[in-house]
């Protein structure tokens, strides 16, 4: 971990309409975001699942990849993806126009590096061009990767000085259909840049990280406050912190880079062998292929799965769990309280002959073994426009 | 009855040898959404400064210390069905437990209201 104690913060641009509307701050990737609003992480989490959420995830690392000439149809973009796939184990050449893909940056060893989405530009004069985004905490690291892996043949043009807006909840659509229209024929994962007369070059992708239906949109650093004021104006919006991102991240299942997924897992342990593509996976050519096709084979020791505490406490990350028999299986990676599953909720990773759904675990949990079970992931349902 | 504070953030409020213990309102706000509280058993001895309770927000768990040392005469069972009341009411309804108190001497090191009122607004 970066020591940001002597560092000062960096801020977002929405960072003033924080303070205005009354946040709770606190460091998060090496930006001073919002933890929570006044009316708590509970009261909007349920918001997000009920009408719309805003959430401010400028901390991100957006960025674009583009050959020296742009144009050029499936060959330029075989070309620029090729680049990206020396670090991925997805099929990013194979990616239709306008489609995003969520996939890993991967070490020698299959290690993950990072996980992030790849998109391809829907439209002809932008082919060999990759949008890209990133994790916050894991960006100059990513971006040094990604440029150095380019190396002559393409340059990597940050956009992380823009601001990047979430808005997540079954109004999204009907709430983004009266300020950008031409987003709303956008079906899940996919994406487009669209002219906007008082935002400017604006991108919006249909995807998120609730389980819900929503768009992420990136702005223009100097439009992203009037944006997010535009947004906030109807009454199905309400602004949502990073506290209850978690908790709704956590019920959808999703990994949270640095706590489910790091360089220490391979995609087969963190069950997300499904970005592996089937192309990849005949060519071999990704970075730690030997081992990740071995475990693709032969299984791998561990691997992550939902949790769902039978009781009311909520199970930590970095609790024990243990078999029936009280013998260490495995450890919580990411656990709190899920507000739509009124209960206790979690991930971890348990030895593979537990990753059965039902099966009976302990979590140790303050010395005390909480009865607990293996739960199919997600836990709440996604509401993803197809 | 008199009603004194900890630095931690607990109340007490001294009724003959028995005293009610909880969370001020200024530790449930920071706190935020209570999700889950597990408290002592009825009979268990607790020491002054010791955790006696635990609290859990949606974002993270909390102990709660044993403002004076004695025995858990009572523990609220409300707030263990019902969370969400230690927030609603956390100087009243949202009580943790009562405490015979051992030593009433022990009370003069914590807190009256002025004084707790000027330790929060230094915080």
């Amino acid at each position: 971990m970066t020591d940001v104690s002597n560092t000062p913060l960096k801020t977002t641009p929405l960072h003033r309409l924080h303070t205005r509307l009354g946040a709770r701050m606190a460091e998060f990737g090496g930006y001073d975001m919002p933890i929570q609003y006044a009316d708590g992480i509970m009261a909007e989490h349920n918001w997000t699942r009920s009408h719309a959420g805003l959430f401010d995830v400028s901390h991100m690392g957006p960025s674009f990849l583009s050959l020296p000439q742009l144009g050029g149809g499936d060959q330029a973009h075989r070309k620029v993806a090729s680049i990206v796939e020396r670090l991925v184990p997805s099929d990013i050449a194979g990616l239709a126009p306008g489609k995003v893909q969520l996939t890993v940056l991967l070490d020698a060893n299959g290690g993950i590096i990072d996980d992030l989405m790849i998109g391809r530009p829907p439209r002809d004069d932008q082919q060999g061009m990759l949008y890209i985004v990133v994790n916050a905490g894991t960006k100059e690291n990513d971006f040094a990767l990604i440029a150095e892996a380019a190396g002559a043949e393409a340059e990597l043009h940050r956009a992380d000085n823009r601001a990047l807006i979430a808005i997540q909840g079954p109004e999204a659509e009907a709430v983004i259909a009266g300020i950008l229209p031409e987003a709303v024929p956008l079906t899940f994962m996919t994406f487009r840049e669209i002219k906007h007369t008082a935002f400017g070059n604006v991108i919006a992708t249909r995807c998120g990280y609730t389980g819900e239906d929503g768009f992420e949109i990136l702005v223009p650093a100097e439009h992203g406050e009037t944006f997010a004021n535009r947004l906030l104006e109807d009454p199905r919006v309400k602004s949502i912190g990073l506290g209850a991102r978690d908790s709704l991240r956590l019920e959808g299942g999703m990994c949270l880079y640095g706590h489910d997924i790091d360089i220490s897992k391979t995609p087969v342990a963190a069950s997300l062998s499904w970005m592996i593509s089937k192309a990849r996976r005949e060519r071999g050519d990704f970075p730690g292929a030997d081992r990740i096709l071995r475990e693709l084979k032969e299984g791998v020791p561990s691997k992550r799965v939902g949790i769902r505490p039978l009781g009311r406490a909520p199970a930590r990350e970095g609790a024990e769990i243990q078999n029936t028999d009280g013998e260490t299986i495995g450890v919580v990676t990411s656990g709190g309280f899920g507000p739509t599953v009124n209960g206790p909720i979690a991930q971890g990773y348990v030895d593979t002959t537990y990753t059965k759904a039902g099966t009976p675990l302990k979590l140790i949990v303050r010395g005390k073994a909480l009865e607990a079970e293996v739960a199919t992931l997600p836990f709440v349902p996604a509401k993803y426009k197809r | 009855m008199t009603t004194y504070y900890t630095s931690e953030h607990e109340w007490i409020s001294v009724d003959g040898d028995v005293g009610t213990v909880g969370i001020t309102k200024f530790a449930a706000e920071k706190l935020g959404d209570v999700v889950f509280v597990e408290l002592p058993d009825v009979g268990k001895s607790v020491k002054k400064e010791a955790d006696m309770a635990v609290v859990e927000s949606v974002k993270a768990a909390s102990d709660v210390y044993a403002p004076v040392t004695g025995e858990v005469t009572a523990a609220n069972a409300a707030i263990v069905d019902e969370p969400a009341k230690v927030n609603e009411d956390p100087e009243g309804g949202g009580w943790f437990v009562k405490i015979r108190l051992a030593d009433k001497g022990q009370l003069t090191g914590l807190m009256d209201k002025a004084a707790y009122d000027a330790f929060c607004a230094s915080q």
